[in-house]
């Protein structure tokens, strides 16, 4: 600013300083934010632990669960529990993915298979998995089939929703353009409805994946000799909490595993999305 | 369907397009001749549309009578590119042809896009995406392109260049075309002929012989465009 005031001009100095608006917005971001959360009930816990203020018998400390982790895989029992509950959930959520997309892309391309098929999925949403239990024990027994339709059965309605939301909305104007470039039903299909469909099929399978941990879990209660969850049920009947929470880390770090191996997959796939946000 | 046409490419009698009871296209009757750029004008809602989609085969639920012949081999730009997003520029051009990737190299070198096979079509500029959608149309060798306001969604002066690739393209390739605009001075300064529809009916013709380089400053430009815009209903 030049020395002289001009009139009519407020001038500002050190004594008049601007006028700084509250910001109302939540403000930056905090390094390692997503951390604080977790580290800091971990802290209680410990603290609790070490304190005696928690007792052993209703949640062990800490170290307890790591010495217990390290004893599970020094016997092998983690390690046999895990691969038999990993092989349930692939399995169910393998035959759930082709079950779904198949359903999806009947119902999809022709409107029979739509007047078909949507009508008893839909049903089928609006009943829990879990609540068919006790008939497909009934209709299957306590073995290993039973729990992995009943995974199927909680993998294939995502699947299937949310596949045939992305053909249906696929632009009408790719279809249009399909025709005038003459592309056969099959090349139709290649070209443009999988690729179409692929986000909101992608999308299902996160869900999917989801559903397959949360039916792993009660399945493996009912009656197994095998497996994470049934690891966690002797465990109970023991009182063991430490063994109890070992698993329940397990199935944390799998659901976390699984849902970042989703992501992955997503953003390869849909690299040419990408390139429209960044 | 490549009918006995005699010389003519495209043949239209007596064309009439309906919805719901009321005539869009009212008694059409046009003939495009190999090789011949036509260009059709018309105010929003005057039929201009329903014809180029009658021709392009796109009209299947449009209730309608008339007689039309058009060749085997038609290709058509809209307005917006209408690229798959997911998939690269090269698949775009070549999309449901076999083979021949050489084909569509060369096409898009000439609508000046050599390299650019690997991009997705979201990283192009409109102007780009549209030249795209023109090497896609022409590396079919169509005996017919329809383009339907192809030029409408770009910005005035990637609008001019697009006039003169498209008339080195037409050139080059020969295709009768049937390009529908609401733009006076691009039908004059692309068209060997300019219809002018109105509620359904062609209402006006101009066979425009005036030497290219085509300039809005000729005065026969002028007197062209007066007599369309007269035809449109635009008094200035």
């Amino acid at each position: 600013m030049s020395a002289t005031t001009l009139p009519g001009l407020r001038q500002r100095t050190a004594s008049a300083p601007v006028v700084r608006r509250r910001r109302l917005g939540p403000g930056k971001p905090i390094r390692f934010g997503a951390a604080i959360g977790p580290v800091l009930l971990l802290v209680i816990w410990s603290i609790g632990s070490a304190t005696g203020w928690i007792d052993q018998r209703v949640l062990s400390a800490p170290w307890t669960v790591v010495t217990t982790a390290g004893d599970l895989i020094a016997d092998g029992r983690l390690q046999s529990n895990l691969w038999t509950s990993a092989q349930r959930a692939l399995i169910g959520l393998a035959f759930g993915i082709v079950l779904g997309v198949v359903l999806a892309l009947i119902s999809g391309l022709s409107r029979l298979g739509e007047a078909v098929l949507d009508g008893p999925i839909q049903i089928k949403r609006a009943i829990p998995s879990l609540a068919l239990l006790p008939l497909l024990i009934l209709w299957l027994g306590i073995g290993e089939s039973m729990k992995i339709v009943t995974i199927l059965l909680g993998v294939f309605v995502p699947i299937y929703i949310h596949t045939h939301n992305g053909l249906r909305t696929i632009d009408s104007r790719y279809v249009e353009l399909a025709q005038t470039v003459g592309l056969s039903q099959w090349e139709f299909i290649r070209r443009v409805v999988l690729p179409g469909a692929l986000p909101g099929f992608l999308l299902g399978l996160r869900f999917a994946v989801t559903g397959a941990w949360l039916s792993l879990v009660v399945v493996e209660q009912i009656n197994s000799t095998s497996g994470i969850g049934y690891m966690m049920e002797l465990a109970r009947t023991y009182g063991q909490t430490d063994i109890i929470i070992v698993g329940l880390v397990v199935y944390g770090i799998l659901g976390l595993l699984s849902d970042a191996v989703v992501r992955l997959i997503q953003r390869r796939a849909l690299s040419w999305r990408r390139t429209l946000a960044s | 369907m490549a009918t006995n046409v005699g010389l003519v490419t495209v043949q239209v009698r007596d064309l009439v397009r309906r919805y719901d009871d009321r005539a869009v296209l009212d008694g059409v009757d046009l003939d495009i001749e190999p090789g011949e750029f036509v260009a059709l004008l018309g105010k929003s809602g005057s039929g201009k549309s329903t014809l180029l989609r009658a021709l392009a085969g796109l009209d299947h639920d449009v209730e309608g009578s008339g007689e039309l012949a058009v060749p085997e081999n038609v290709s058509v730009v809209f307005q917006d590119s209408r690229l798959l997003p997911w998939a690269r520029v090269h698949e775009n051009v070549m999309l449901g042809l076999s083979g021949a990737d050489e084909r569509g190299r060369q096409s898009l070198e000439e609508v000046g896009l050599a390299g650019r096979e690997k991009a997705w079509p979201n990283e192009l500029s409109g102007g780009e995406q549209q030249r795209v959608a023109l090497a896609r149309s022409l590396v079919r060798e169509p005996e017919l392109l329809l383009a339907d306001e192809p030029f409408g969604a770009l910005d005035a002066l990637t609008r001019l260049k697009m006039h003169v690739l498209l008339r080195k393209l037409c050139a080059a390739h020969q295709p009768a075309v049937l390009l529908v605009t609401h733009d006076v001075d691009e039908a004059i300064v692309l068209a060997d002929r300019v219809i002018v529809l109105d509620a359904g009916r062609i209402v006006a013709e101009e066979t425009i012989t005036l030497p290219a380089p085509r300039s809005a400053a000729d005065p026969g430009f002028a007197a062209v465009r007066s007599r369309l815009l007269d035809a449109l209903g635009v008094s200035v």
